[in-house]
């Protein structure tokens, strides 16, 4: 492998991995302050590509796609956990995990009614179809780099968001000790319905920034949605550093896996995950 | 602990007669359609043991069943019956062995961990069979011939028979199920039950859980390899599908429906939600979303499952409070 090649390939994982971040980061904040096991979370990453298309698709621009997509996707969880997850708290994780698999299959199938059981792809905007030359043949997309870009951009608010702010200390607060919150004068059911919303938004932007370079494919969101237990699994669950950290971990061993053993890359992040319990059942990182 | 008994009527050796009398009267249609739902809840079963006895929610309960069903394939002849007498054991025993593998990671954590760790490990037992050709990459094996039951020369049971199949599942089923009874009464039964209600004292009592919770994860591998066995020789092919999480959450699923915690439950749950899956198959090509409803509307109304239904009616129609909810 000579450098641009594994340059590029290391630009990949990092891209990749920041991805799966943003997916991961809304599942584990969401377990790790309400207590909720979310399998329906890949479905909202699938939710946000599919946004991406047919908004794309109406209005020609990405931009204005994700803007509405993510005016949609703040809407859809608020709905959702007025609806169905804010009777759930109190409820076992049984009743959360079977709720949640109802709703992977009712997303699915609405999916299909809506838009079809086809493979589908969305234009890089223009100005971000460039692609950088790094040798005689070797180039990487600008939009990649973009794309990590905006990623790495919300980590650092979401860091600032969670410690610096004062919604921040209260999702923290509220994670730790609910009742003693709510005798504190806070509105508790608003924040788990903020953190819910927020977590929804980041799996459908994550969808909506990657429909470009992934395709826009059926049973997209389960595949993310395993990968992302394995970062949560790995770093910890309500941890998001850790969340960070794994994601970019198994963005190295996914991309680095494909390059050495093509055949066996599937289950490079699996051995990583079993590496992992071994040393540290409970996660690299415990807790926010 | 002894569970406390309720006096109810037992409706067992009804249940059993008409199922055994069942083929008599039943069009070879609805003789597969019986046999698959005594094939799922031999499989419901297994995972209840998990769920419902020890409190461990396992999401990845295909797994075993899965490789199970490989397994017959890859121990059959390719083109000749293979004997019953391998094969059978050979799918419980992968069933098990797999569970053991497993096991030895997943018992290391708790809670959602486990529901997360058991996912992944099944689904990169998935990857296992759908990138590698192991067992036929992504599109399956066949299972050409199926296994007959050989001593020597004689053939004394032929699975290709499909009334012989049916006698065959009916009394696995019978064998799992008296299986599992012993097994609940017997102490292993009981600390399993003792770790579920409270793990930390039955460690404290000096309890080796770990080891409890492997034997109790290994069983259940073994038991959904039965299931499994059967599957593969009621369908006569495998694909990884039926490693896959869409299985693991339908299983749970039918212990859910059927209200866990007891055999009978997995049977009533398998019940339901095979007849279900055929009801909305000939209904829409999109039935998951059906089955996605009932599933939502049973989680929110009904936490108890389909069994506290009638006790639920009944303490509607009397007024008497519901102490379920």
């Amino acid at each position: 492998m000579d450098f641009s090649t594994f340059l590029i390939q290391l630009l990949n994982s990092f891209q990749y991995g920041l991805l799966l971040f943003l997916v991961a980061s809304g599942l584990t904040l969401i377990f790790g302050i309400m207590g909720i096991i979310n399998l329906a979370h890949g479905s909202f990453y699938m939710m946000g590509a599919y946004m991406a298309f047919s908004l794309t698709a109406l209005s020609g621009n990405l931009l204005v796609a994700i803007i509405v997509g993510v005016a949609l996707s703040v809407l859809i969880g608020f709905l959702l956990e007025w609806a169905l997850f804010s009777r759930l708290y109190k409820r076992d994780h049984l009743d959360q995990v079977l709720l949640t698999y109802g709703l992977i299959l009712i997303f699915e199938e609405l999916r299909s009614l809506l838009v079809g059981d086809d493979v589908h792809g969305v234009p890089i905007p223009e100005l971000l179809s460039a692609s950088i030359q790094l040798s005689e043949t070797l180039s990487y997309p600008v939009y990649r780099l973009f794309m990590s870009a905006v990623c790495i951009l919300l980590a650092i608010v979401m860091y600032w968001l969670i410690r610096h702010t004062r919604l921040g200390m209260m999702i923290r607060a509220g994670s730790s000790n609910r009742e003693m919150v709510q005798a504190l004068g806070i509105n508790i059911d608003l924040i788990y319905r903020i953190v819910f919303g927020l977590g929804v938004t980041l799996a459908a932007f994550a969808g909506m920034l990657a429909a470009p370079v992934s395709s826009v494919y059926p049973g997209m969101g389960n595949q993310v949605l395993i990968i992302c237990f394995v970062v949560v699994v790995i770093g910890g669950v309500g941890s998001v550093w850790g969340a960070l950290v794994a994601a970019l971990l198994i963005g190295l061993a996914d991309t680095f896996g494909k390059v050495i053993a093509p055949d066996y890359a599937g289950l490079a992040v699996y051995v990583l995950m079993a590496a992992v319990l071994l040393w540290r059942p409970e996660g690299i990182f415990r807790r926010i | 602990m002894p569970l406390a008994r309720k006096k109810t009527r037992n409706y067992l050796p009804l249940v059993l007669l008409m199922l055994a009398l069942f083929p008599i009267f039943g069009s070879s249609y609805y003789n597969e359609l019986i046999g698959k739902i005594m094939i799922m809840t031999i499989f419901a079963m297994s995972l209840d043991l998990l769920v419902g006895f020890t409190g461990l929610v396992s999401f990845g309960h295909a797994a075993f069943f899965g490789v199970a069903a490989y397994s017959v394939v890859l121990l059959s002849p390719k083109y000749d019956p293979g004997n019953l007498l391998l094969v059978l054991p050979g799918a419980v025993f992968t069933g098990a062995a797999v569970a053991f593998v497993v096991g030895l990671f997943v018992l290391r954590t708790k809670g959602i961990y486990f529901i997360m760790v058991t996912l992944a490990f099944a689904q990169m037992i998935y990857f296992v069979f759908h990138d590698t050709p192991l067992g036929g990459g992504s599109d399956g094996a066949f299972l050409n011939v199926k296994p007959e039951l050989r001593i020597g020369e004689k053939v004394l049971l032929d699975l290709n028979e499909p009334m012989q199949f049916y006698y065959v599942v009916l009394v696995l089923l019978v064998v799992a199920y008296v299986f599992l009874r012993v097994l609940l009464r017997s102490p292993l039964g009981h600390a399993l039950a003792g770790i579920r209600s409270n793990e930390h004292r039955m460690l404290s009592l000096g309890f080796p859980v770990f080891l409890y919770k492997l034997a109790g994860f290994v069983t259940a591998g073994g038991i959904a390899g039965l299931a499994g066995f059967l599957s593969a020789c009621q369908y006569g092919f495998v694909t990884p599908e039926i490693l896959s999480w869409h299985q693991s959450g339908n299983v749970l699923l039918m212990v859910i429906l059927g209200g866990m915690g007891t055999l009978n439950g997995a049977a009533i749950g398998a019940f339901a939600f095979v007849v279900l899956q055929e009801v909305f198959s000939a209904l829409t090509k999109h039935w998951q979303l059906l089955m996605g409803v009932v599933i939502v509307t049973v989680v929110m109304v009904l936490p108890g499952g389909l069994s506290s239904l009638p006790a639920r009616l009944k303490g509607l129609l009397i007024g008497g409070g519901n102490r379920n909810g």
